[in-house]
């Protein structure tokens, strides 16, 4: 299980974060700082994961956007960089050929598809249709009553 | 009803002139979120940002607190503050409003105020109170979307009390028609599980429903709790394992939906749970392992595709396999499995490869030998991240053979290591290997782990440095070795070493520099003052440094050098430096009382001033806590924060206490005399409190061995065993590194054979030389001498340097006839007799009438009957008293002997009976009773009489002492020998040993209040300890106190209130006293004597006694 999930930019500004464990701001500040300057000093041909305090991390870097996740030693390394792939294939879906800037602009999107794809840590929803399914059915409604209100 | 809203919505977008594609990414140049977003592009300066968002913060907050802001205007304001706050500015005014919008706003606006409280709020925040009535609300809606979103809400946050409000809407969800909805319920079950087990106990068979429901994704679900259900209780829940492994292979054989699949394998995240599920059901268990065999078989089969997720599939598989009972067909394909992640050319699988064989090397080390050549290129390996898993991987397989090379390597690691995690892991570990070969790895440690080592680590170094081992000349080659190298170390670089290794330094070189001969106390009296003058010398080491000269203060130069530190430290600010400053001062000047040496701990010379004083009227003196729990009781106000804390750190505790820091780690450092512990146990992580203590004698000796033994290994190919070859060579063949050069290569190799060696069965011993392929264990000296011997033992850290036992014995021979009211004609007589004491015993011959003589031949007879016989053989002047039970002491063919003893009020009368149970008479017989050969150096002092020299056939002798104790101790042992010859024959010995406890000495002493009061002042040995109490009435006091008194005969002189005085004496007139109080539950005992050791051993048996309670 994921402890926290976060997304930066190669310049090391935050982009998305996500913590499945009760922290306080001033931790989450500390563990971003350090992890994203650790992350970003890695060279692009080195392993996806490292060990940083007794956690594990994992992460992967897709285009100019690097995901990152914490998790336990005994934990599955590949997996969570599957996860973390998942995730940005339904990004990819939902945006239609994502980039940061779109992630940048319509964050809280971001969050809602994260939100149904892992809840609480844990993969709920793996089938990409039906994650977007869900996500697009809200949207929807949000359009909708954006119609009634207009009119 | 909600089918309707759902097909209307599905047809909706082609009905509106919207863009078509849902999310598609509307920049959304005009919004006030893309405007903010584009301002701090622009930006340069960090200083720029600040003022901007702080700017964009307070109009926030004076639009959300606006009363004509709309909802919609607030779901914008609520995206923009979750957009500051992850800049990392506060926007905490925010959060109410937040929990507002997700209670008030519409189904769109909801959505961001539920979002938005999940990202502001954790689980234990207040505010969070305030969105159960939302959740409520929600949760009843019949719009599935809201269901949905409270739901999502609850699975990541929510108030724990809260749980039983909304817990019956949850559960109703699972029998929701939407499959979304039961899976979310499902979720938020678990949540609950986590946070709250006991509140969804009751529903365990609802998980069991959900576990069966029809839609594969609500099932997936179910896992979650599932898996952490039995990672708790793996029993309860064997009779899903049919059930697991029918899932699984349901799910392997493909016939789950195709939405299921992620890169056409079928669910994978279910398979890895599953798999997860399974080996911890199979743990430890044949017949449940059995019922997996097939379906992980079926696994490693289907799981061939060249995918990242089958990998992690394959890997999941593979440490099930090694986890549960194993099967040799399966562990060999998933051997073959780990070869192929480890070979792997991507990076990532390399390291999953490696993390799988530190996983299985435990129980199949050969394995690693197959990858040798790859591990040793793992080693050089520019990421670090491989590196420390190759580290962990050779820590694993670390023995006796191949400890140098990997301790080696472990330290490079920590040379380039900047993490501080890992360094006090590794640090750890590397100390923990050196337990089998210490010197210079410690050296090594101490000055790169540094400060950031676990205190207990030099603690136990220096422990193990003053116990020593079992030979005193190893001890004083390991000791001497340590101050050569310390004393070259301060002469290279000093103010490079750490804090830790100085005071280390210098507690050895005040100990032990006096055993090189060549080393003048002046010279190490200089190296030591240099460290005084260093800038980053702390003042704690300064008292170190201090405390080490002290020792060393003799003679010329050794005075002017301390002369001048006290000049410039008795100034100084700290007072615990003063003090030192003072001493070595004193110390150096007056070299009488430095040759004096020796401590009385018990400060027994001030005994007259204080009674002196008490007469005159002054307070009797009260410990601190005592007083400060008469203070607490006495409801004073309480002066906790001022009063002096407790030395915690060793340092300290070694200064306030002069104690040695081996003293102190003796009560801190956990008892480690197996390092096999943390090689055969299963933990991954390393525990770092208490590392083991079990260095080697050998010490830096063994270190030096396997050096020589690598050199020897010099050319490789021809000593390796062919399979070994073989293995390196295929190895070779499939790494991609064609290029390395031979020389190279064979670096590779012999690196290779100094690594695993030891590790295959064949090729290890046939390299060494050596049969015993186990790493040799050392010993430490039994910890019985140092506690077993008295108060006065030297410690190290007394000031005196060299040990010398006549100060002791001088000392303690004062304090006896000083404070003993002993009757004079007892002490020497005892001494006389104690080594030529003979076996004279009243004698008194009688015939056996046997009844079952066959029995008694096959000395396999119960106890019973021969106890019957005997006891009628008891002095006729014991017969009337109640004698203990007679337990055989020893036996041969022709003789039996037991023994009992017999209570009297002023002695102790030991009974032994010499049954010859051959068909001739013994001749010549003598029975030598002692206790003189025990290195303990008490006695007992035995009254005896005429010999007896023959014991006809069948026939019991019996021999009668009356034994008194010199020096207590916890048990007291008896050594005999019986000589004795038969007719013809040579002269036979056997020998005997006979444990009296204690408290067989123990009587009642029966004293006035008055005359207890008197005694206590001028008792000097005194032990003070808490006691479990006896907890079964209202009075605890007096129940403890009377099985004090059944168990052990003591005398309750009085209890009043909380309080209890007991007295006891010792036969022959040797008091103890008693104080007892309760206080927090326990019994806070304090015991006063003029004996040296009695009150300890007399607590042991209290403890005791209370415990067999």
């Amino acid at each position: 299980m994921p402890f926290f999930m976060l997304l930066f930019s190669r310049q090391g500004k935050l982009r998305l974060q996500k913590w499945y464990v009760p922290l306080s701001d001033k931790e989450k500040k500390k563990i971003t700082r350090e992890l994203v300057q650790t992350v970003l000093a890695r060279k692009p041909k080195m392993c996806s994961f490292l060990e940083w305090r007794d956690l594990k991390i994992v992460y992967k870097r897709y285009a100019s956007l690097y995901f990152c996740c914490a998790i336990e030693d005994q934990d599955n390394e590949l997996i969570t960089l599957e996860i973390i792939h998942r995730y940005v294939e339904l990004l990819d879906k939902y945006f239609g050929s994502v980039c940061e800037l779109d992630i940048i602009f319509n964050f809280e999107k971001a969050y809602f598809i994260l939100d149904e794809f892992l809840l609480g840590g844990e993969a709920q929803e793996t089938s990409k249709k039906n994650v977007l399914k869900a996500i697009e059915q809200a949207d929807l409604l949000q359009e909708v009553s954006h119609v009634k209100n207009c009119e | 009803m909600s089918d309707v809203v759902e097909k209307t919505l599905t047809a909706l977008p082609s009905l509106l002139s919207l863009d078509s594609q849902p999310g598609s990414a509307k920049l959304s140049s005009t919004s006030k979120l893309g405007n903010l977003i584009r301002g701090i592009t622009e930006l340069t300066s960090k200083h720029e940002e600040e003022k901007l968002i702080q700017r964009e913060l307070t109009s926030i907050k004076d639009q959300v607190s606006s009363p004509n802001t709309s909802m919609r205007q607030m779901k914008e304001l609520m995206v923009r503050a979750i957009y500051c706050e992850m800049l990392g500015y506060e926007a905490s005014f925010s959060y109410i409003h937040a929990i507002k919008l997700a209670q008030q706003g519409s189904v769109l606006d909801k959505r961001v105020g539920y979002l938005a409280v999940s990202l502001f709020l954790n689980e234990s925040h207040e505010l969070l109170l305030l969105l159960v009535n939302t959740v409520l609300k929600d949760l009843q809606s019949t719009n599935l979307i809201e269901v949905c979103m409270a739901l999502t809400v609850v699975s990541q946050m929510f108030p724990k009390d809260m749980i039983p409000a909304i817990l019956p809407l949850v559960e109703d969800k699972l029998n929701h028609p939407k499959e979304i909805i039961r899976r979310k319920a499902v979720l938020a079950l678990y949540k609950f599980y986590l946070i709250a087990p006991n509140q969804v106990q009751h529903i365990h068979n609802k998980f069991r429903k959900a576990l069966c429901d029809k839609d594969p994704g609500v099932m997936t679900a179910s896992l979650h709790i599932y898996l952490q259900l039995i990672k708790e209780n793996s029993e309860g829940y064997k009779d899903l394992t049919a059930s697991f492994v029918t899932i699984l292979k349901q799910v392997v054989g493909g016939k789950l939906p195709m939405d299921f699949n992620y890169h056409s394998v079928p669910a994978p995240w279910l398979q890895i749970q599953l798999l997860r599920i399974l080996s911890l059901l199979g743990k430890n268990d044949q017949s449940t392992s059995e019922i997996m065999y097939e379906v992980l078989d079926e696994s490693l089969r289907r799981a061939e595709m060249n995918h990242n997720i089958t990998y992690a599939i394959l890997y999941e598989c593979v440490k099930c396999i090694y986890t549960i009972q194993p099967k040799s067909e399966l562990l060999e394909k998933a051997a073959k499995c780990i070869g192929n992640f480890v070979l792997s050319p991507k990076i990532n699988l390399k390291y999953l490869g490696l993390k799988a064989l530190t996983y299985v090397v435990q129980q199949d080390p050969k394995l690693a030998l197959q990858h040798q050549m790859t591990i040793i290129e793992c080693l050089d390996h520019p990421d670090l991240i491989i590196k420390r898993e190759t580290l962990e991987l050779l820590f694993r397989i670390t023995n006796g053979q191949n400890v140098t090379v990997i301790v080696e390597k472990m330290l490079d690691f920590l040379r380039i290591s900047k993490d501080d995690y890992t360094t006090i892991d590794l640090v750890g570990k590397v100390a923990e290997l050196a337990e089998k070969y210490p010197f210079e790895t410690m050296n090594t440690v101490f000055s790169l782990g540094g400060d950031m080592m676990q205190p207990d680590i030099p603690n136990s170094f220096l422990k193990l440095l003053s116990e020593g081992f079992d030979s005193d000349e190893e001890d004083r080659k390991l000791r001497l070795f340590a101050v050569d190298s310390y004393v070259s170390l301060l002469q290279s670089e000093p103010n490079k070493l750490p804090q830790r290794f100085l005071q280390v330094i210098s507690w050895v070189l005040g100990e032990y520099s006096h055993l090189s001969a060549e080393l003048e106390p002046a010279t190490v009296m200089t190296l030591l003052s240099k460290l005084l003058d260093l800038k980053h010398t702390s003042s704690e080491t300064k008292s170190w440094v201090l405390m080490a000269m002290t020792k060393l203060c003799e003679g010329g130069v050794a005075i002017s050098v301390a002369q001048d530190i006290y000049e410039t430290h008795s100034s100084s600010m700290d007072t615990v430096l003063r003090q030192r400053a003072q001493e070595l001062q004193h110390l150096s000047q007056d070299s009488e009382l430095y040759l004096m040496g020796g401590v009385d701990s018990s400060l027994s010379f001030l005994d007259g001033f204080v009674s002196e004083a008490l007469a005159a009227g002054a307070a009797p003196y009260k410990p601190p806590h005592q007083r400060q729990e008469e203070l607490a009781q006495a409801k004073a106000l309480s002066l906790e924060p001022y009063s002096l804390s407790l030395p915690i750190s060793m340092s300290s505790c070694s200064i306030a206490d002069r104690q040695s820091p081996t003293l102190m780690s003796m009560s801190s450092g956990l008892s480690g005399d197996s390092t096999d512990l943390s090689h055969k146990g299963g933990s991954t992580t390393l525990k770092l409190d208490g590392v083991k203590r079990v260095w080697g004698r050998e010490g830096y000796l063994a270190q030096r061995e396997p050096v020589e033994e690598t050199a020897q290994v010099e050319v490789p190919s021809p000593l390796r065993s062919p399979s070994q070859q073989a293995e390196a060579d295929s190895t070779q063949s499939q790494t991609p590194t064609p290029t390395v050069t031979p020389e190279l290569e064979q670096d590779k190799q012999q690196l290779a054979s100094s690594l695993f060696v030891g590790l295959g069965s064949q090729s290890s011993v046939c390299l060494m030389g050596k049969s015993d392929p186990t790493p040799q264990r050392f010993r430490r000296k039994a910890q019985g001498r140092a506690s077993s011997s008295g108060a006065s033992e030297k410690t190290p850290t007394s000031l005196g340097s060299t040990p010398s036992p006549v100060d002791n014995l001088l000392c303690n021979s004062l304090l006896d006839s000083n404070l003993v009211s002993e009757p004079t004609n007892q002490t020497p007589q005892a001494s006389q007799s104690l080594d030529t004491t003979n076996g004279n015993c009243h004698e008194e011959l009688t015939d056996v009438k046997e009844n079952n003589p066959s029995l008694i031949h096959n000395n396999e007879e119960p106890d019973k009957p021969k106890d019957l016989c005997l006891s009628s053989h008891l002095p006729t002047e014991l017969s009337g008293l109640s004698h203990s039970e007679i337990t055989p002491l020893c036996s041969n063919q022709s003789v039996n002997l037991s023994a009992c003893h017999v209570q009297k009020e002023d002695s102790l009368q030991l009974v032994i009976f010499i049954f010859n149970s051959s068909d001739s008479a013994l001749q010549q017989m003598q029975l030598q009773v002692d206790s003189g050969e025990l290195k303990v150096n008490y006695c007992l002092s035995l009254i005896t009489d005429s010999p007896v020299e023959e014991v006809r056939s069948h026939s019991v002798a019996v021999c009668h002492y009356s034994v008194t104790v010199k020096r207590p101790s916890v048990h007291v042992e008896v050594l005999g020998m019986l000589s004795y010859q038969l007719p013809g024959g040579t002269p036979q010995t056997i020998q005997f040993s006979h444990k009296l406890p204690l408290t067989t000495f123990i009587r009642p002493l029966t004293l006035s209040t008055e005359e207890y009061g008197s005694m206590w002042l001028a008792f000097s040995q005194d032990t003070k300890q808490n006691l479990t109490l006896i907890n079964d009435d209202q009075d605890p006091l007096t129940t403890t106190l009377n099985v004090l008194k059944k168990k052990l005969q003591l005398h309750v002189v009085e209890i009043i209130g909380v309080e209890g005085i007991v007295a006891c004496q010792l036969v022959q007139d040797q008091p103890c006293l008693m104080h007892c109080r309760v206080h927090a539950g326990t019994l806070a005992v304090w015991l006063r004597s003029p004996v040296p050791d009695l009150p300890d051993c007399l607590l042991y048996h209290c403890q005791r006694a209370l415990q067999e309670h």
